[in-house]
């Protein structure tokens, strides 16, 4: 099977899917320092983000959550790539100009009408915003 | 397709620009791009999100524009920081990152932005007109700037803030433009009774509800006769910006730009229309405490968004001069402080057990002793992120609430509609 999202930023990533079950808003919700979900009474308190193909169905809340992800791809535990349900702003996307003009690790980050990946898929992005299940 | 002027392409292209310049710009023109644009739009003004230390990659993002020559276009005010300016060592950071979280906020201040450290800049004087298009961040100031002022701004997060401020420019897209600025889904409160219309708390508990079921949506809201102060509508913003990503609710008859209900709808029907009964309500008043203990508290966190000096005036006369047995943190800015010494409020209320936190919050910030209590909060923004921020459990009530509370050492909550 494959899908064609709209490419926010353009790259290459092979990984296992996490789908955010409820929406997070990444500053306040995932911790910069070890990349897990520590939003209180969130489903999935305690899982780490890390080298995931993370499925944002639904981007909410804070303005600084670009500042939590640009900490996750310096430190090198930042998601393998990011699929947003939505694209109406660009606050997680923005974090990724950022670091490319740093010159640190970036990663792909495609937007898609409700995407439906689930959490243990194996997918595939590739540079022209296609993703493939493998 | 993205058109740049002939103005944005000599700045790119140009040797006289500084290197920071351009590099604002080419972030500012890829986020266009990435975000459908067809052009960028001239701004007034910034707020800046991304001068809170979250880590050490913005430091070195922020220096490296600085030290490039970037500097602001527009007058630029700076959201809160890591750290107390005054009393640096409030908040609980180790050496280096305190040191960390300075040169972020150095380094804004050596690209020309005003050093305003506040979420609230619309109380200091940052009041954009209607119709002026702005790039702020900081969610609770973005709907503010939308829903208050009328000013028009999308969510500007982190870094795409201050490379809107260096190049003057935003992408113009979403809340910039007139037809993005339209309702899609009506909320109707008219039915729920006056008497909780008028509470303090129905503020923060609407705006929980708005940003539940908005979630990024422009939403109108019906209903509400009388709003009588602007720390209300501050309150719903800030409630409805941290349950969703509302950067605009037009509250009819109200707002500046809902002055009735087909043209916040553009004349055409709402997409949606919801009801919104008592038990969404108390249900979302009730969301907002993660305890259910009626015990002891640790402390009384207020000022989410900054205290104003009249909630601060009424802080003093609700307290009646009694002692608190708990720490109340009140969070607000230099400028407010500096006015609420003027007029013999700061000390009157620091004898109290007031501890003022300036320039920052107890949420953005270790500042709170230990990693886990129970906070008592009439903000539901910090009730939103206390817990995952600071390890506190947060109590959400109305001010008077939190001030007996204080006053007693325990929760002491006169629930009224809520019960």
């Amino acid at each position: 099977m494959s899908w064609c999202g709209q490419v926010l930023y353009s790259g290459t990533a092979k990984g296992t899917v996490l789908r955010l079950e409820a929406p997070i808003s990444f500053w306040g919700g995932i911790s910069p320092d070890n990349a897990e979900v520590v939003l209180e009474n969130h489903p999935q308190r305690g899982v780490k983000i890390t080298d995931k193909i993370l499925i944002v169905p639904n981007p909410i809340g804070s303005s600084s959550s670009a500042a939590i992800l640009l900490e996750l791809l310096y430190a090198k535990i930042a998601p393998k790539g990011l699929i947003l349900g939505t694209n109406k702003d660009a606050i997680l996307p923005i974090s990724v100009l950022v670091a490319e003009q740093m010159r640190w690790n970036t990663i792909p980050i495609i937007a898609m009408e409700n995407p439906t990946f689930k959490s243990g898929e194996e997918l595939e992005i590739k540079a022209d915003g296609t993703i493939h299940s493998i | 397709m993205l058109e740049l002027t002939r103005e944005e392409k000599a700045i790119l292209n140009s040797e006289l620009a500084t290197t920071g310049d351009k590099t604002a710009l080419s972030i500012v023109v890829k986020a266009a791009e990435m975000l459908g644009a067809k052009r960028l739009v001239k701004i007034t003004s910034s707020h800046i999100d991304g001068c809170l230390y979250h880590g050490d990659s913005g430091v070195l993002f922020c220096e490296n524009l600085a030290k490039n020559g970037a500097k602001a276009k527009v007058p630029t005010t700076t959201n809160v920081g890591a750290l107390n300016f005054i009393k640096t060592n409030q908040a609980k950071l180790s050496s280096e990152k305190l040191q960390m979280a300075q040169r972020l906020m150095d380094a804004h201040i050596n690209m020309g932005c005003t050093p305003s450290w506040t979420c609230a800049p619309y109380q200091i004087g940052a009041r954009p007109k209607k119709g002026e298009q702005v790039a702020w961040g900081e969610s609770n100031a973005v709907a503010f700037a939308n829903t208050v002022l009328g000013a028009r701004t999308n969510r500007y997060g982190d870094f795409l803030d201050i490379a809107c401020a260096v190049s003057g420019r935003a992408p113009y897209y979403g809340l910039h433009c007139d037809k993005n600025r339209n309702a899609e889904i009506l909320l109707d409160v008219t039915d729920l009774p006056e008497n909780v219309k008028g509470e303090d708390t129905f503020f923060p508990v609407l705006g929980s509800v708005i940003g539940r079921l908005a979630g990024d949506r422009v939403c109108a809201v019906s209903g509400i006769n009388k709003i009588t102060s602007e720390d209300q509508l501050k309150a719903l913003c800030a409630a409805a910006a941290s349950t969703g990503a509302v950067g605009l609710v037009h509250i009819i008859g109200i707002t500046p730009e809902a002055t009735n209900l087909p043209h916040v709808f553009g004349n055409e029907r709402p997409k949606e229309i919801l009801s919104i009964d008592m038990d969404m309500m108390k249900g979302a008043f009730h969301k907002l405490s993660q305890t259910k203990q009626a015990g002891k508290i640790d402390c009384v966190a207020l000022g989410s968004p900054h205290f104003s000096i009249s909630e601060c005036k009424k802080l003093l006369e609700v307290s009646e001069e009694k002692d608190f047995k708990v720490p109340v943190y009140v969070c607000t800015n230099r400028h407010t402080a500096q006015e609420l010494k003027a007029q013999n409020i700061y000390s009157k209320l620091e004898r109290l057990g007031v501890v003022f936190i300036i320039d920052t919050c107890v949420v953005v910030t270790p500042i709170l002793p230990g990693s886990s209590g129970i906070m008592m909060t009439n903000s539901a923004k910090f009730a939103h992120y206390s817990a995952g921020n600071t390890g506190y459990r947060p109590i959400f009530g109305s001010l008077a609430d939190c001030i007996k509370s204080a006053q007693n050492g325990y929760a002491t909550l006169n629930y009224g509609p809520w019960k």
